[in-house]
């Protein structure tokens, strides 16, 4: 029965693709980028077609793609009757969308980004409607709620269009989120997150103790997305949209998803009591209460909005009565419902567009001005009101025959009744549509002269409005099949009995559906009297109501943010040092302790005396870090024993590395330090002083014992493995060299691309220092130490210009040994960089800059590519990621040297390096220029004889 | 040598965490400054101490001290760097455009800072 197709996930893709095409094209003119949506759509039409025929005979199509089977997350594709009901709603609707909004969008309007952000929205709809995995659906679903935020809001200028896709947003996120959490419950029933299994585990689901959890939250989703009571009052704010996205979102896709969400797990939560009193009442109660909304709106829109929500009222409480006949007319009618309510939607956009009104008190006559409109809005609206002959009529009298035999706590006439006021409610709205916009008198005083607009705006709703006429005509044959074979898929079996026609008899839904009409006829009749009524009376304000909601949770959680982050760093640290100590303390108080037993290393006097230089600087940093030139000093006296350190200890890489990064630090320090207070004032208290010092101290105990006990045991390594095969796998015999390149050459390559990232943020933030307030104040600074008037000191030129080559052969010979000997990239980028450094420093900004040939950002890219680039070759040799290899190599006049790959990722990481740190204080250096350093800009070009005139001559 | 090592990390350690506790920019720089010293050593001591073992492959070493915290700390020591050149960054530009390096947010409530 199932069956495998490679067309299904295309399909999905298909409006996704399309997405980036109006975008791109509109380039190319308007017309063009409506039918590249429009192409984009029929492809996936057409391919749905293809696939209609295998559907209609039974069949359910399949395709899956494993994507992250651990997580049950698979890219699982199924398309059954329903499947293919909605989806070719949504492509169908969807082309009619494009051609009509092709018309009705202004020139002023970006028609480029309204196609591609429909497309989104149609994507993720068919997502939705095709998803076999609950996960991806799931996925789908919050795509339709971003997608027609963007939508909704697509008058940016306007605020009802902002608020209106704010408050859209946060409705039916909200829902969405109750939803994920049902769904992960209906999974972990089921046992799988496949839509097919869950549906096969109906009866498991129902008797789970988790049962009603997920069914509540499943339902908020479900009821939130469709604007069910009391979550409808997004609904009419959303109209806001250009009237194109009412009529495709708001009438005929995004709030059928909570529809169709409904009907899809209609097998496996349907049928119980809980379902029926839920759902049904609250489809009952939508319905009431948005078609007596409906009746009272002035506004077209506002009119058509409210009787979407009274209409999805009852496709709910249809699928909430839970038996098999009343899921067969809910289909029916999700079917009528699209049909009139898009023309209907796109009828009112015409009004809007030839009237420059949409305000019915305004309205009036219309008939005589624009026929065709006029007629395609009649038929469309006397469907919505059940008038025989029209499609609506037929799924009415469907419904209004179900309530009549639908028990309501025991009662039996309270469901067939209240539905029945529903229905005369539906009738009284729909004949005011008419009646109060196109009959009546002709009037004089329109704001525009309404006409019947050009072809390709009537022709969509005309097509919709036959398509009314031809159901309502022949519904056997027309739509029955569809009909037959979707509820199949939703109550899980054959409907055999259906036969939809005219003339039922003389049953109680006729009796009904005349109350109804003549009920309806005679509201309107009365509508002066009952609006003065209704005026008078009062009603809740929903987004009044909302949005007091809002923004009494922005204050209770902004209070709650601003206790526990007031915006004081400092008190962070200090809970954060001291929360982690006590932890670190509780643990240790909690186990045994014994001493190490490793034996320990002697002491020999350098040792000690480096260490009591570190112990002094330490404690002078603390002391006079007030002064911060001095303490500057210190930190690199800390950081030259550092490397003495390492040195001693058998790291001479560490001590290389960390030896130029202290230079390079603290040059940049000193750079920052140039336009920073030279002074630190004393702020804190004794106290807090005080406080700090045994935060600070205790810290350092922990920390010290800490390591001394590390340092006192013996340990197991995993590095044996690496000195083995440092040599014979890797090709070199500075294992840690090797270990960079190679064993980890995957972690080096991810830290080369984050200090390419950090040196791009600092340039980031030097660019938009230099574009912003700061600037001004930096052409006008007052430097607040007294400059050397020669900036370039003869003798520093001729000695950094004469050292250049050699430091850059010092750093290519680090660089070349780094494989065997300490050395590598990372240290030979930063022995370049600092020779860079001191031409920057001795000739100036402006010399270096000229005689640079690269930009740093190139370099940084460069590295990383070039990194990268050598781990992709070993793909080509069938190896993982980044597996080096080596071989040696004799030319004639040379020794027998090594070709490593791994040297090609060296040399990744060396310009990577190099580029980083030069644009980190290149950065830093372009603030210095910005605040105005003229003196002498060119190198030598200082003559002291005039300095020593000018200075005579104050 | 390992009680001095140890003592050695304890003591940037305590300057480090007492200078990021200030409330200027500056010391707080230097303070992290200190910790990454504090950290990078820390790192390295865990591989064990050991003289004239460099992990530098010869015929004639008796043996090598552990490599890989030393290829963590390399990697570590420059990443710092980046680390320190964005702080700095970001604490000339909030000088340059408030005017002030302090690096609390003021409030109403100053008790603690006072």
């Amino acid at each position: 029965m199932d069956e495998t197709s490679s067309f299904l996930p295309l399909i999905a893709a298909m409006p996704f693709i399309g997405a980036l095409l109006p975008g791109l094209m509109i380039r190319a003119g308007r017309n063009v980028s409506a039918l590249s949506a429009g192409f984009a759509t029929l492809l996936a039409l057409i391919m749905l077609i293809l696939e209609a025929p295998a559907v209609m005979r039974g069949e359910v199509i399949r395709a899956d793609i494993d994507w992250m089977p651990l997580l049950g997350l698979n890219v699982s594709f199924f398309l059954d009757g329903l499947g293919l009901l909605f989806a070719l709603m949504i492509l169908g609707i969807g082309l009619l969308i494009i051609l009509y909004a092709r018309f009705y969008l202004s020139k002023s309007d970006p028609m480029g980004q309204f196609y591609t952000y429909l497309l989104l929205f149609q994507g993720a709809m068919l997502g939705i409607v095709l998803s076999n995995n609950v996960l991806l659906l799931l996925i789908f679903w919050e795509l339709t709620s971003l997608s027609s935020f963007l939508l909704i809001g697509y008058w940016k200028h306007l605020p009802e269009g902002r608020q209106g896709a704010r408050m859209a947003l946060a409705v039916t996120g909200m829902g969405g989120l109750a939803m994920i959490g049902g769904m992960l419950i209906l999974g972990d029933i089921a046992g799988s997150y496949d839509l097919t299994v869950i549906l096969a585990h109906g009866e498991a689901i129902k008797s789970s103790p988790m049962y009603m959890p997920a069914l509540i939250l499943i339902l908020l989703g479900a009821f939130t997305k469709s604007a069910q009571f009391p979550f409808h009052f997004w609904l009419p704010h959303a109209m806001a949209a250009p009237t194109p996205v009412s009529a495709y979102l708001h009438s005929a896709t995004m709030v059928k998803a909570g529809i169709f969400l409904m009907a899809r797990l209609w097998p496996a939560l349907a049928g119980t009591d809980a379902w029926f009193y839920i759902v049904g009442t609250t489809g009952l109660v939508t319905m009431l209460v948005g078609a007596s909304i409906a009746l009272f709106k002035d506004d077209l829109k506002a009119l058509l909005a409210y009787s979407t929500v009274s209409h999805l009222g009852l496709i709910t409480m249809l699928l909430g009565f839970g038996t098999k006949a009343a899921a067969v007319a809910a289909i029916f009618h999700i079917i009528n419902h699209v049909t009139f309510k898009a023309a209907l939607f796109m009828t009112a956009g015409i009004v809007d567009h030839s009237a420059h009104t949409r305000d019915i008190k305004r309205l009036g006559g219309l008939a005589a001005f624009m026929p065709i409109t006029a007629v395609i809005a009649t038929i469309s609206a006397l469907s919505m009101a059940g008038i025989p002959f029209l499609n609506g009529f037929l799924s009415k009298e469907m419904m209004l025959e179900e309530a009549a035999h639908t028990v309501w706590l025991g009662n039996h006439w309270v469901v067939p009744a209240l539905a029945t006021f529903g229905a005369l409610l539906s009738v009284a709205y729909s004949l005011r549509f008419i009646a109060h916009v196109f009959l009546g008198p002709k009037r004089d005083d329109y704001p525009a002269k309404p006409h019947d607009p050009e072809f390709g705006l009537w022709a969509a709703p005309a097509l919709l409005a036959t398509l009314v006429v031809l159901i309502g005509i022949f519904p056997q044959a027309i739509a029955a099949p569809l009909v037959a074979l979707t509820s199949g898929a939703v109550i899980g079996g054959e409907v055999s009995y259906l036969h939809l026609k005219l003339w039922h008899g003389v049953t109680p839904a006729l009796y009904m559906s005349i109350i109804a009409v003549g009920g309806g006829a005679m509201l309107l009749w009365q509508h002066k009297l009952l609006e003065r009524i209704w005026l008078a009376t009062p009603r809740p304000e929903a987004k009044r109501l909302f949005d007091l909601f809002v923004d009494g949770l922005v204050t209770v959680t902004r209070s709650i943010s601003e206790v526990l982050h007031n915006g004081a760093i400092s008190r962070y640290l200090a809970v954060f040092v001291l929360t982690t100590v006590s932890l670190g303390t509780i643990a240790f108080l909690g186990g045994a302790h014994g001493a190490g037993g490793r034996e320990l290393l002697s002491i020999p006097a350098p040792a000690f005396a480096a260490w009591g230089l570190l112990v002094v600087a330490a404690i002078s940093v603390v002391t006079v870090h007030r002064r911060r030139f001095l303490a500057l000093v210190l930190i690199g006296v800390i950081g030259l024993t550092v490397s003495l350190g390492f040195v001693y200890l058998s790291a001479p890489d560490l001590a290389m590395t960390q030896i130029s990064v202290e230079i390079v630090t603290i040059m940049l320090m000193l750079l920052a330090l140039n336009f920073l207070p030279k002074e630190t004032p004393k702020e804190s208290s004794v106290l807090r002083r005080s406080r700090d010092a045994i935060i600070a101290i205790a810290s350092g105990g922990a920390i010290a014992a800490l390591s001394y006990a590390f340092m006192t045991r013996d340990f197991s390594t995993i590095s044996t493995f690496h000195l083995d095969n440092s040599y014979t796998g890797g090709g070199g015999k500075n294992v840690v060299n090797v270990i960079l390149v190679d064993f980890r050459g995957f972690d080096t390559f991810g830290e080369i691309i984050v200090l390419g990232i950090a040196a791009l943020t600092i340039y980031a933030l030097m660019e938009a220092l230099l574009s912003g307030p700061a600037s001004r104040k930096l052409t006008t600074w007052v430097f607040d130490q007294p400059k050397s008037r020669d900036r370039h000191p003869l003798m520093m030129v001729v000695v950094t210009r004469a050292l250049m080559p050699i430091a850059i052969m010092v750093g290519v010979f680090v660089f070349l040994r780094g494989h065997n000997d300490p050395g590598g990239g990372f240290i030979a980028g930063l022995i370049i960089a600092i020779a860079l450094l001191m031409q920057y420093m001795a000739s100036g900004f402006v010399w270096a800059q000229e005689r640079q040939r690269m930009e740093y950002h190139t370099m940084i890219g460069l590295g990383v590519l070039i990194a990268g680039f050598t781990g992709i070759g070993s793909w080509f040799a069938g190896k993982p990621f980044l597996t080096s290899a080596f071989g040696y190599v004799t030319l004639p006049p040379l020794e027998k040297f090594e070709l490593a790959t791994a040297a090609l990722f060296d040399l990744g990481v060396f310009l990577t390096v190099v580029g980083a740190v030069m644009l980190a204080l290149y950065s830093l250096s372009r603030i210095a220029r910005r605040a105005g350093e003229t003196v002498n800009v060119e190198a030598m070009d200082y003559d002291p004889s005039e300095v020593q005139s000018t200075s005579e001559d104050t | 040598m390992e009680m001095l090592v140890a003592s050695a990390i304890g003591v940037l350690t305590a300057a480090g965490i007492y200078l990021i506790l200030r409330l200027r920019a500056f010391p707080v720089i230097l303070g992290t400054a200190m910790l990454s010293y504090a950290v990078n050593v820390f790192l390295f001591s865990t591989g064990r101490l050991a003289v004239n073992a460099p992990p530098i492959l010869t015929k004639t070493a008796e043996s090598y001290t552990d490599p890989l915290p030393q290829a963590l700390v390399l990697t570590a020591i420059v990443i710092s760097f980046g680390m320190t050149a964005v702080v700095v960054m970001i604490a000339l530009g909030a000088y340059l455009e408030t005017g002030t390096d302090k690096i609390d947010i003021a409030t109403d409530e100053e008790g603690d800072a006072a």
